[in-house]
């Protein structure tokens, strides 16, 4: 030791007591702590609905989800239809760019039972699903949306999350498949050659999205991805596990592997057909391929939280964009899967090259091999989330 | 503390007049006080309850919530599963700030002896950057590490990289981002002890037929210290607990402690996890800074 011992001085017994009181009465206190849970009953957090006085909608999407006019881009044309014909003001905010970054922002309000200030909100099956297991969001009234009853997609009624389709609504589908950069790489057909061929090391992505990615992986092993077994799940985490391992997969991204794919850094990755779209628009040897193990179909879906007070205003725009018309001209916009029947019929009068793309309107073929995750309960989704992200780094 | 009590060495203080005393007792304390209100709601109550959030029991959930089980194998539960990624964290940010180092003293030395009057131009330019967001400069080295950019081009053609080796995604762009993303925090005190260093001093060292190395090591370096203790710390406390460098130049092989604290507590949803991670990388931070000052000595920066 380089400083010897020295007798207690006055300061130092001084400071010593008070620091070991104010341990003492901290650790009294967080004895005290402890959370409450956040889980919600349709009788104990109840929502007034406040539409029959207030013309009014606060409507929270992701960026670049809804049409807007060729000329000026703070037009949104389909919106602005529905603002003149019912007369309900719209307050259109593009503030979710990722499923937990928003769980996180509107959490504290809704495990609550507080307002978000926010009626109608769009977000992804599985944290959908979440959401309405902590019963965080309010049932709709299925006699508002006829459109709904009448024109979902066959493939999207009677999800594992809401098995009577009130309570969440399809905005748009995806498919997550994969997805190549002709100009870097030869042609790639299945989730093996992903993940083993030996020109693509270090040049291919998948998706942190979990659901998506082991969705494929389970498929490409022959299980099903709605209705797989632990031991089917850990097969399938060590396939993911070896290609990491070998530095095949470079890394896991969200939306970002888009920008990356376009200038070749990635040749090869697991990805959404919307983004591949946008991309092949571009480039047209940028490829989205659907391997014959399956394709993993997701929805992002409208849902009224909690204390939202403005529920029947969201039925009508819900309504609203179920008719076919209306659905077409989103689709042409955005470009991803419509889940309105009888769009493909109408967006043939606005496009008919986007009508037969089926990406946009899948043909029946491509919706046999597309799934549907299965559904977890809060455990189950702790522990695959937990050894998925342990194989992803982190 | 040195405010409030006198210091033993030095002349002893005057003595107050008597009937001020109580006065001037009461104000440095007054002064403290809109920074410690500040200090306890903002930092102190969300750390206690953080410190209360890594004690939880670990199979609660966020729908049924979290019970307080004082349940400290948390913590030994965290090391276990991310010991590599602490390791990297620290490894990286020390090899960054050796680089950082290598980089920022001549250019510190360069700016506050020998820029002349190009020496504002000069802090602009080293301040400059952080005019835009973290980010976007991230993301621009992406661009210059390219894949199939220039300088990947150019070094495959120099033989420097095999034909089929990447800058992007590896080791390498993560502790280069750090090197980058921090350098004016090591710079910037650097300079400003630098500055007040006297080149008479420098003058007399040669005149004593110091070499120019020796003058260095017997004049230079000491004097700076206050300006190199402060500028390293500034450089490694933030370097190790980053994340967005990791995230956006590196692979999950390359993934630091931050990317995992950010997982624990978003995507997981582990708290009592996420708040262990959070409070073992405080502890090491303060371990680092704290042997490290008593080398150093804390005279000089504080």
């Amino acid at each position: 030791m380089r400083t010897p011992l020295r007798p207690l001085s006055r300061r130092g017994l001084l400071s010593g007591t008070l620091g070991s009181a104010a341990l003492l009465t901290m650790g009294g206190s967080l004895a005290g702590c402890g959370t409450k849970g956040a889980q919600q009953t349709e009788a104990g957090c109840v929502s007034e609905d406040l539409s029959g006085t207030e013309k009014k909608l606060a409507f929270s999407n992701w960026p670049q989800y809804m049409d807007v006019d060729e000329k000026d881009e703070s037009k949104r044309p389909s919106l602005d239809e529905f603002i003149t014909k019912t007369g309900i003001q719209v307050t259109y905010t593009e503030d979710i760019n990722d499923n937990n970054e928003f769980f996180g922002k509107v959490q504290n309000q809704l495990a609550a039972c507080q307002s978000t200030d926010r009626d109608l909100i769009v977000l992804t099956d599985w944290m959908a699903a979440r959401m309405i297991r902590l019963g965080w969001i309010q049932k709709l009234d299925p006699a508002k949306i006829p459109n709904v009853q009448a024109n979902l997609l066959p493939s999207l009624i009677n999800r594992p999350f809401d098995t009577e389709n009130r309570i969440s609504i399809p905005w748009q589908s995806g498919l997550a498949g994969l997805a190549y950069n002709g100009n870097v790489t030869k042609e790639l057909r299945t989730v093996d050659e992903l993940l083993t061929r030996p020109d693509l090391k270090g040049k291919v992505t998948a998706l942190s999205e979990m659901r998506d990615t082991m969705g494929l992986l389970l498929g490409s092993n022959g299980h099903d991805p709605a209705n797989f077994t632990p031991a089917q799940f850990d097969d399938a985490l060590n396939k993911l596990k070896k290609a990491v391992d070998s530095g095949q997969i470079r890394k896991f991204t969200g939306n970002d592997y888009a920008p990356d794919l376009a200038k070749g850094d990635i040749a090869a990755c697991i990805g959404w057909s919307g983004d591949i779209i946008q991309l092949s628009g571009e480039d047209e040897k940028v490829r989205f391929v659907a391997p014959d193990s399956g394709v993993m179909l997701y929805s992002d879906n409208m849902m009224v939280p909690n204390k939202a007070t403005h529920r029947a205003n969201a039925e009508q725009l819900i309504n609203y964009y179920y008719e076919p018309a209306v659905a077409a001209k989103l689709a042409a916009y955005v470009n991803y899967i419509c889940p309105v029947k009888g769009a493909q019929a109408e967006m043939e009068k606005i496009d008919p090259e986007l009508a037969a793309n089926p990406l946009i309107f899948p043909d029946e073929a491509l919706l046999s091999k597309s799934k549907v995750f299965m559904a977890l309960d809060e455990k189950q989704e702790k522990e695959y989330e937990g050894k998925f992200q342990q194989v992803i780094g982190a | 503390m040195t405010l409030l009590a006198p210091t033993g060495s030095g002349r002893p203080p005057p003595a107050p007049p008597a009937a001020r005393s109580g006065r001037r007792g009461l104000l440095p304390y007054l002064l403290l006080l809109p920074g410690a209100a500040w200090l306890f709601v903002f930092f102190g109550v969300p750390l206690a309850q953080l410190a209360a959030a890594s004690l939880y029991d670990p199979s609660g959930s966020l729908a049924t919530g979290y019970a307080m089980t004082w349940a400290f194998s948390n913590y030994p539960d965290v090391v276990q599963a991310y010991w590599p990624q602490f390791l990297r964290s620290f490894g990286y940010a020390g090899l960054a700030l050796v680089l950082a180092l290598l980089l920022g003293y001549p250019l510190a030395y360069a700016i506050a002896q020998k820029a002349g009057r190009w020496k504002n131009l000069l802090l602009v330019c080293v301040v400059a950057p952080m005019f835009t967001s973290f980010l976007v400069r991230t993301l621009a080295w992406k661009t210059i590490l390219s894949d199939n950019g220039a300088l990947v081009g150019l070094l495959r053609d120099v033989h420097l990289l095999a034909p089929d080796g990447r800058l992007l995604a590896t080791p390498f762009a993560v502790v280069l981002g750090l090197t980058y993303n921090f350098l004016p925090f090591l710079v910037l005190p650097l300079y400003a002890s630098l500055e007040r260093l006297d080149p008479r001093l420098l003058e007399a060292a040669t005149d004593l037929y110091a070499s120019g190395a020796q003058a260095f090591r017997r004049v230079t370096l000491p004097l700076s210290m206050p300006g190199l203790v402060a500028g390293t710390l500034l450089f490694f406390i933030p370097a190790s607990g980053d994340y967005i460098n990791a995230e956006l130049l590196g692979t999950p092989n390359e993934y630091m402690i931050g990317n995992v604290i950010d997982s624990a507590f978003l995507v997981r949803l582990d708290y009592p996890q996420g708040a262990a991670l959070s409070f073992l990388l405080m502890a090491a931070i303060l371990a680092v800074v704290f042997g490290y000052l008593r080398r150093a000595g804390t005279e000089e920066v504080l």
